[in-house]
């Protein structure tokens, strides 16, 4: 069994990402949704965390979430996917649950 | 697959009903059931027939009244949290209905999955 | 809090946590998220209860609110026990960070590390965030 998580706030706002990814285990994916795509920027201060787990959990933006923001140019953290809302259903019924780091 | 969705957060101040609506219309186009999406908190506030929003922009409301319109979604607004918030049957919009919390856990254990969106 | 439905549901049993993630009164979800979970009790479901970061506000003990004229639910943590609701877990790092110990809260609970929570969420059936 192993998780989905998402998160829908910015790292620099309110750091969700660092309590999901301390509780994420390893085999676990994380999809940075709404606000929570500016973790998925490449270079910034937060981007050292997730890197860290690269390898061991896979991340996900939701691509329209990221276009919607402007950031389609800017570069991404290495090893990050990006998905549609179908690549967002698609994770949901691949991983046995979904936990929603609100 | 069945899909419970959850709703936490009202239209526009969040994005959470928009991601949850985006979400769901993906869902019934890849063949998934939606066994219900059920608003909560000040999701409730999605329900509310009296919204105007600008013509230029999406009408929150209006889209969860379409999607049920069209495909059968059951919208459940949970009645202790409507209370709460004023709104009654009077002020639903087409396709809401209000009910108890036990739609929400009905809907997680005869669901396959129950995605949450909120704050 | 609400009245609970007739449970007329003969279904399955399915392993449900419910995560508290945030502090009381500042917003609504603990309040709110505490009617979920007793009425997911009464539906017979295998039902834990998970404070991780600022939830663990939740469950301090002395909560005083009449100042602010809100109502003071922490009470209703101890009714928990009552609706069969037992498996109340508390993250170790949660709890430390913001220096408090378990004599600051108002229930038992059990603490947990946070890989203990990280496997104890992989075995869920479905997860609700307040």
């Amino acid at each position: 069994m192993a998780l989905l998580h998402t998160v829908n706030k910015s790292p620099f706002e309110r750091n969700v990402i660092s309590d999901c990814l301390r509780l994420a285990k390893d085999g676990s994916a994380i999809l940075l949704i709404e606000d929570g795509v500016y973790a998925a920027l490449e270079g910034t201060s937060a981007s050292d965390e997730i890197t860290r787990r690269n390898g061991s959990i896979k991340f996900f933006a939701l691509g329209p979430d990221i276009e919607a923001r402007g950031l389609s140019e800017k570069s991404l953290i290495e090893g990050l996917t990006l998905v549609d809302y179908s690549g967002f259903v698609d994770l949901v019924e691949e991983y046995s649950s979904v936990q929603s780091w609100l | 697959m069945k899909f419970g969705i959850l709703v936490n957060e009202g239209p526009f101040t969040h994005q959470a009903s928009d991601s949850a609506y985006q979400f769901t219309k993906a869902a019934i186009g890849k063949g998934h059931e939606i066994v219900r999406v059920f608003f909560y908190h000040d999701g409730v506030n999605n329900s509310n027939k009296l919204a105007d929003p600008p013509s230029d922009d999406r009408n929150v409301v209006k889209l969860w009244s379409d999607l049920a319109a069209e495909h059968g979604v059951e919208l459940i607004v949970c009645v202790a949290a409507a209370m709460r918030r004023g709104i009654n049957d009077d002020l639903l919009a087409a396709g809401f209905k209000i009910s108890g919390l036990g739609q929400l856990v009905e809907a997680g254990i005869i669901g396959d999955r129950l995605v949450t969106f909120g704050d | 809090m609400e009245d609970f439905e007739d449970n007329e549901f003969d279904g399955p049993i399915k392993k449900f946590m419910y995560v508290n993630r945030k502090a009381p009164y500042g917003t609504v979800y603990a309040l709110e998220g505490l009617e979920v979970v007793l009425i997911t009790a009464a539906f017979d479901q295998d039902v834990c209860l998970v404070f991780v970061d600022d939830g663990v506000f939740q469950i301090k003990k002395d909560q005083e609110t009449t100042g602010i004229n809100m109502k003071n639910f922490s009470p209703t943590y101890r009714a928990l026990e009552g609706y069969d609701v037992e498996k109340i877990y508390v993250e170790k790092e949660s709890l430390e960070s913001r220096g408090f110990s378990e004599d600051d809260l108002v229930i038992p609970v059990e603490i947990l590390s946070s890989a203990e929570i990280s496997e104890l969420m992989d075995a869920q059936d479905v997860i609700v965030t307040f």
